[in-house]
């Protein structure tokens, strides 16, 4: 058995339940083991690398450490994380004058960072570790009527010098992880643009108006479903189309759901035990074309 | 021929300050093709932020402006443009970069300031739920571990993010 260091950084414990229950229960039931480490903190994402990217990058780094101390590669859940972790992880193996500097920050609390890991996106793990052939022989449920409009959000892929994930332009990894599930991953307009979420709490408005465009365009290509791997932009599409309703006097009512919930519902788990209670947009739609 | 000297002055030496910090290495790469505003999903949507824009302010040498102005904080880390640019400037980083700049010379946005006040008080910029956390027995979640706070105190400490003076301020 594979084992990793489980990263969840701070949104998923704190609002997601049910990202984390999904994704703990499929991981194992596929063989996959998962280390809970003490002391790891946020992953230091996109806010915090806008105040201080030194400091920054010393923060992913230090929970880079906790895992090279372990033994042990890391696997993120958000993409948020994954992004900060493998910059973070790729620059410092790159450059060693930056890794110098961030060892002596990182000196002050004991830790140097040696760069022996490496940090994967649980899809990853998912291509490595399971496959695509396991994975369709794993599934026991029939997915075969869902329409499914995939969302992976920036951060799995961009920037692609750091994070070498998939193609950033035509990317098909989290489309086949779909379609092995017996699903049907549709096209839609826009697809591999941003959903606007870290400008929420800055410029509401605007942040809405991106995330707007993207329950639009996956509605009119009739989606049953958005599928997501960012806690945040799930937050933005599933909360954010309470927020459309008030301010646009708009209601859609698609579906968002994390592939781990996805996952582990085609892998036979029962939906009682994935807290699927935290989404703000019912997924009765997409259990009753789940067989 | 005084005020031209000057003004060039200014320009250089504030691509300079924005070379010398992590991420802004690239800026002076840039030609003003304008790719990265076409492939910017926020440019589309307001007047008010336009990657091409800043990067020519900045070469500009109008430092106020970029700093103070408001647009730099709407850039939504999507790295579209990084991804597309054809002179390889790292636009989004060199946003980072005058982000940098900006909370160094007092311009926080709120948001901001609370980002850093959780980070520095629990380890995490979203504050754990107290609600949640009861529940994850219920959910078959093992307890949650505690956050590295020593450690993190120490790279804040190191850095000199924890003197940086978070304000509650108007939105710039």
């Amino acid at each position: 058995m594979t084992s990793y260091a489980l990263f969840l950084g701070c949104t998923i414990p704190a609002r997601q339940p049910h990202y984390e229950a999904s994704a703990r229960k499929a991981l194992t039931r596929l063989g996959i083991g998962l280390v809970d480490l003490d002391n790891m903190t946020c992953c230091a994402p996109p806010p915090l690398q806008s105040i201080d990217m030194e400091t920054s990058l010393a923060i992913a780094a230090h929970n880079i450490c906790l895992a090279e101390e372990a033994d042990l590669d890391i696997v993120t859940l958000c993409t948020g994380c994954f992004e900060s972790l493998a910059m973070a992880n790729n620059l410092l193996k790159e450059n060693s004058k930056l890794k110098a500097r961030v060892n002596k920050i990182l000196s002050n609390a004991g830790e140097e960072f040696k760069g022996t890991k490496e940090v994967k996106h649980y899809l990853k793990v998912l291509m490595d570790d399971v496959g695509l052939e396991r994975l369709k022989k794993s599934v026991v449920k029939d997915l075969s009527s869902l329409k499914v409009a995939s969302f992976s959000g920036c951060h799995l892929l961009r920037p692609s010098a750091l994070l070498k994930f998939d193609d950033p332009e035509r990317p098909h990894i989290f489309d086949d992880l779909i379609e092995a599930l017996g699903a049907k991953s549709i096209w839609y307009r826009n697809k591999l643009k941003c959903c606007g979420g870290l400008l929420r709490g800055y410029a509401d408005d605007v942040a809405l108006a991106i995330a707007r465009d993207k329950i639009v365009n996956t509605t009119k290509a009739g989606a049953d479903c958005i599928v997501t791997l960012c806690p945040f932009c799930f937050l933005t599409l599933d909360l954010g189309q309470m927020l459309i309703k008030s301010a646009y006097k708009e209601e859609y009512n698609i579906p968002v759901i994390h592939y781990a919930e996805l996952l582990s519902l085609a892998l036979g788990i029962d939906p009682k035990e994935l807290a699927l209670d935290f989404h703000k947009i019912r997924l009765d739609k997409v259990l009753s074309k789940i067989t | 021929m005084e005020h031209k000297k000057e003004q060039k002055t200014s320009a250089t030496s504030f691509s300079d300050e924005i070379r010398s910090q992590l991420g802004g290495e690239t800026i002076t790469l840039c030609y003003q093709c304008g790719t990265c505003a076409s492939s910017c999903p926020v440019a589309k949507t307001t007047e008010r932020y336009n990657p091409r824009d800043i990067i020519r302010l900045s070469l500009l040498g109008e430092k106020q402006e970029v700093l103070s102005g408001g647009a730099i904080w709407l850039c939504s880390s999507c790295y579209n443009c990084q991804e597309r640019c054809p002179q390889k400037v790292e636009i989004a980083d060199v946003i980072y970069a005058l982000r940098n700049i900006a909370i160094k010379e007092g311009h926080i946005p709120n948001i901001y300031s609370e980002f850093a006040t959780g980070l520095m008080n629990e380890g995490r910029i979203v504050p754990t739920s107290k609600f949640v956390e009861k529940k994850r027995p219920e959910y078959g979640l093992p307890p949650l571990r505690p956050a590295g706070l020593d450690a993190m105190k120490k790279i804040l400490a190191a850095t000199g993010f924890d003197k940086i003076q978070w304000k509650k301020e108007g939105t710039p």
